[in-house]
């Protein structure tokens, strides 16, 4: 089992989470060349090591985490909030 | 030396002291005009029809571990033909008629067992589409049947015709089945080594030699080792591999597979049987060992542990007392994960890549074991010929920028849904 540090909830259980992919990939305007778009939806880093990855806390407070986690040995680094806005929000709680 | 009922009465009344090594265990020589990096069925077939279809038998396997370490020998070992999306349904059709006659093929027995694959049907919407996809297999030449509950219940006794899912009937694909996943690897390097391939366990490919934008040679802990040719099986290891080649970000990602066996058990099922509704997926069979081989979804997060995590085991566990209650009170025996090589469009590419002397073969999602004897025939055509055989022709690496994709579930370009 992994767990997951949730900056709301605490450590939790990884079942409570769902997977939501690469974190690494970043979406290009929408008029940008065929080519960045390519690169965008359809390649992968695929890194044997730490990975940046959304996790989204369906069964707990609900928010999209950024979460980095060693693939081969699922060490987690840490967690923050995916939308920046939440993140700063929760600095300034701290 | 060739296996015959005889050679097995001779031996056996001999002590079994006379059988000689299936394959050699050669030193590297210092150049191929082959390599094929990956030691699992796939490199392993492709050596094989290297030196069988081709002649070109100067080729080495090599393997950093030993010959089916990784997925070849971890799969839950199911052989079907049912897909329908062009690319996919001509490569796996070709794929299972290759398995008919594959013992004879290597005089070994890879014990492939067509017992037919049942897929349960619970809702009118999963009848109708599973409906058009198997008569698409029906006007393709494969085989494809509807079966109603009452034939169901005769041939799977154990089934819970009405439980949390009733089970409205399946679609049955009969020419599928099962067959040995060690045989198959074994088989294959036997007969390859009876050709002239030199099959070298325990060299791990650690770089590649370049001359002139050509990549004409590996690197390995064993030293250089030279060919015209280099053809990729690596599967769960291919974004690695080919990061260190300089192909570039591959429409990959790594995730794990488990699977799971019981102890062996008098017969019990002697089909395989597939359920997938809502968020449950899970394929089970029996092996002629007795245990009962069984598997569901992916961990769904990004891997290269061989090992899963439990909430899938729980969940695995659920589907089968779902469907096969009586399997309530059986003692697990082993369990066990392994890297897959999950594609954008969940289907494979055998193809050249952009670095001359480079070829690739990947992207098998957990569907790979049956595609074993066409995936190497393929590929041996592929590196060959410098083209693609007319099987392999649309599994190509270049279909996702040309918009090609061939998407069998409709997941979209999300690995861990197909
Ligand atoms: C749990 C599980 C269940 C599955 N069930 C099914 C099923 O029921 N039906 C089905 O059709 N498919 C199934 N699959 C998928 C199938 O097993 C794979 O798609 C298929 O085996 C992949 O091809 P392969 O045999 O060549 O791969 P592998 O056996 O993984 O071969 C790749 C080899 O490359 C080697 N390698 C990697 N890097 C290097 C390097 N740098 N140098 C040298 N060697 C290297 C590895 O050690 C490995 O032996 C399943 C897979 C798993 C894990
Ligand atoms: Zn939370």
């Amino acid at each position: 089992m992994l767990r997951i540090p949730c900056p709301f909830c605490g450590l939790r259980d990884h079942a409570e989470f769902d997977y939501e992919g690469d974190a690494t990939v970043t979406y290009p305007p929408l008029d940008a060349p065929e080519d960045a778009w390519f690169e965008a939806v359809f390649l992968r880093e695929n890194p044997r090591g730490r990975h940046r990855e959304y996790w989204r806390h369906t069964q707990g407070c609900g928010a999209y985490l950024i979460v980095e986690r060693d693939v081969t040995t699922h060490e987690i680094f840490g967690a923050e909030l995916a939308h920046p806005g939440m993140a700063s929000a929760m600095e300034g709680a701290a | 030396m060739r296996y015959n009922a005889l050679s097995v009465i001779k031996n056996g009344l001999r002590g079994n002291i006379d059988w000689t090594r299936a394959w050699r265990d050669p030193e590297p020589k210092p150049a191929y005009d082959v390599i094929v990096i990956g030691g699992g069925g796939h490199g392993l077939a492709t050596a094989y029809y290297l030196a069988k279809n081709h002649g070109v038998k100067n080729v080495a396997v090599i393997e950093k571990g030993w010959l089916g370490g990784g997925n070849a020998g971890r799969n839950t070992t199911i052989v079907r033909s049912n897909y329908m999306m062009p690319g996919n349904r001509e490569f796996y059709s070709f794929s299972l008629k290759l398995w008919e006659d594959l013992s004879h093929e290597l005089n070994y027995n890879v014990m492939f067992s067509q017992r037919a694959h049942i897929n349960l049907v619970f809702s009118p919407a999963q009848r109708d589409a599973l409906a058009r996809r198997y008569n698409t297999m029906l006007l393709d030449g494969d085989d494809g049947e509807w079966w109603d509950r009452d034939r169901l219940k005769k041939r799977v006794p154990h089934l819970n015709m009405d439980g949390r899912y009733p089970i409205e009937g399946a679609y049955v694909q009969p020419r599928a089945g099962t067959a040995r996943h060690d045989a198959v690897n074994w088989g294959y390097a036997r007969a390859a080594d009876a050709l002239g391939v030199d099959i070298l366990q325990n060299t791990e490919v650690t770089g590649f030699v370049r001359k002139a934008g050509r990549i004409v040679g590996v690197e390995t802990n064993r030293g250089e080792i030279r060919a015209e040719k280099i053809g990729m099986a690596v599967a769960g290891h291919t974004s690695t591999l080919a990061a260190k080649a300089g192909l570039g970000k591959l429409p990959i990602e790594s995730h794990v597979l488990q699977a799971y066996v019981s102890e062996p058990l008098k017969p019990f099922l002697d089909a395989v049987v597939v359920f997938g509704v809502g968020h449950g997926h899970f394929y089970i069979s029996q092996s002629d060992k007795g245990g009962l081989v069984f598997g569901g979804d992916l961990d769904m997060h990004n891997s290269y542990a061989q090992a899963g995590t439990l909430p899938r085991y729980t969940d695995v566990m659920g589907c089968a007392m779902n469907i096969l209650p009586a399997t309530g009170r059986i003692k697990l025996l082993r369990q066990w994960g392994g890297v897959m090589d999950m594609s954008m469009d969940g289907s494979p590419f055998i193809d050249r890549t952009e670095i001359p002397g480079l070829y690739l073969n990947a992207g098998w999602c957990y569907g790979g074991f049956k595609a074993t004897p066409a995936s190497g025939w393929c590929f041996a055509h592929t590196i060959a010929r410098d083209e693609p055989h007319e099987a392999n022709a649309r599994l190509t690496l270049s279909r996702y920028r040309e918009g090609r994709q061939i998407d069998e579930t409709g997941g979209g370009p999300v690995p861990n849904h197909h």
